[in-house]
């Protein structure tokens, strides 16, 4: 229970909330305004890219424990008796199985992002749903707008989705005997 | 002299406090009326991705890909201008001239819905093929109606197959409701915005309407795993 805490107490905060805390709320912080950081904290491209970090990394951090406690114990005894320890058990056993059972997870995640990364528009970054709402209003023009809008993100998102599996399926190249 | 945290937050003269929770009321109707209708959409989105036409199939899938592929706040915008100019161009038509709009809690909850909905056929869907077929068959051999089938068997264990998974949907309806903010509706987080305007405190009051984002999603989340645990009763050894 414990160790789900980081991932639900952000997991509950609607992104915008955290964008908005990033985007006004750090300039209160007095020294913040004044240190070298300023220059990025200010511009509405690196508070959006602060806070979907933040975000998806909560997500992360589950997904990589997930894959990591996923590895079967009998993989790691075996790596063991063959003699590798540390770094060596977590280079060639660990972490290629826990990469293999994570990805299908991180790619649906990733898909998440692309479709997080519209509300940078309410901070004035002029991305896809930026420039869209921005035609709206000017055009009214609701539903075309709508429908090519939709459909690059439904794009972008297939694509995604495709590389994702792509990759997957080279990962699992040495069961590619099994799937025919 | 400047009031200090608790002035603001209170509710004195200078408190945010009643505007910040009736915010939260509205925060929290927007997501329950969102959530019901995206229920109803759901159960639609459910039944036409198990209909046995392939056109309605086609209907259902196209539904859900859509809605869950373009971000939510797109839509938010395809139905709060999109409503207006529906409706202007119906009422011109009809003979009174002029610029109409709808008001933004109506179509902030339907596009919540819209998007819950979504989620939520998928959920339905699957629930529903987990039923153990044997069962309704049995009804039907009892001599059951479709409708009678449908009350007693079908849908109470859908439902308990649904609810874990309803409970994530119903948190993501919880947080969109915060992009209804866009549009005017004066929610949790447009609240905390004013607030924050006009007290020149932007860290305390986001940082409060995340805490009572919290709290509302806490507290949400208990009552649905009690009802979790009340449907799962009768299968508990």
């Amino acid at each position: 229970m414990d160790r789900e805490g980081p991932r639900r107490t952000v997991s509950r905060h609607p992104l915008l909330l955290q964008i908005f805390l990033i985007y006004y709320g750090l300039g209160q912080i007095a020294p913040l305004r004044h240190s070298a950081l300023w220059p990025f904290l200010r511009e509405p491209y690196w508070c959006a890219i602060l806070a979907l970090a933040l975000n998806t990394s909560a997500y992360t951090a589950e997904i990589i424990r997930g894959a990591v406690q996923a590895v079967p114990a009998h993989e790691i005894e075996a790596g063991r008796a063959c003699g590798m320890s540390g770094f060596l058990l977590r280079r060639r056993i660990i972490w290629p199985i826990a990469l293999r059972q994570g990805l299908a997870v991180y790619g649906s995640e990733a898909i998440l992002m692309i479709k997080a990364t519209s509300l940078a528009s309410i901070i004035t970054l002029t991305e896809l749903t930026g420039i869209a709402h921005k035609l709206i209003s000017s055009t009214y023009r609701v539903f075309e707008i709508f429908i090519v809008t939709g459909a690059i993100y439904l794009a972008l998102t297939f694509l995604m989705s495709t590389a994702f599996a792509l990759f997957e399926r080279q990962l699992h190249a040495h069961h590619a005997h099994r799937r025919a | 002299m400047t009031p200090g945290m608790f002035d603001l937050l209170g509710f004195g003269p200078q408190g945010w406090g009643l505007p910040l929770l009736q915010a939260a009321g509205i925060t929290i109707s927007a997501a329950l009326c969102g959530f019901l209708l995206g229920s109803v959409f759901g159960i639609g989105g459910a039944t036409l991705k198990l209909a046995r036409s392939p056109v309605l199939r086609l209907i259902g899938q196209a539904y859900t890909t859509i809605f869950r592929g373009v971000p939510e706040i797109l839509v938010v915008y395809l139905f709060y201008f999109g409503g207006s100019v529906v409706l202007t161009t119906l009422l011109n038509t009809g003979g009174f001239p002029g610029f109409y709009s709808l008001p933004s809690f109506v179509m902030g909850v339907f596009a919540v819905g819209i998007v819950s909905g979504a989620y939520q056929a998928e959920v339905y869907r699957s629930a529903y093929l987990r039923l153990d077929r044997g069962q309704i068959e049995a009804g039907a051999s009892c001599g059951m109606s479709k409708f009678l089938l449908l009350r007693r068997i079908i849908g109470p264990q859908t439902l308990r197959f649904a609810l874990p998974a309803l409970g994530n949907i119903w948190q993501s309806a919880l947080k969109e409701t915060s992009l209804l903010s866009v549009i005017g509706l004066t929610e949790l987080l447009r609240q905390a915005g004013t607030a924050a305007g006009s007290t020149r405190q932007p860290l305390l009051f986001y940082a409060v309407a995340a805490a009572m984002f919290l709290v509302i999603g806490r507290m949400t989340g208990a009552v649905l795993g009690r009802m979790e645990n009340h449907l799962a009763k009768p299968w508990r050894r």
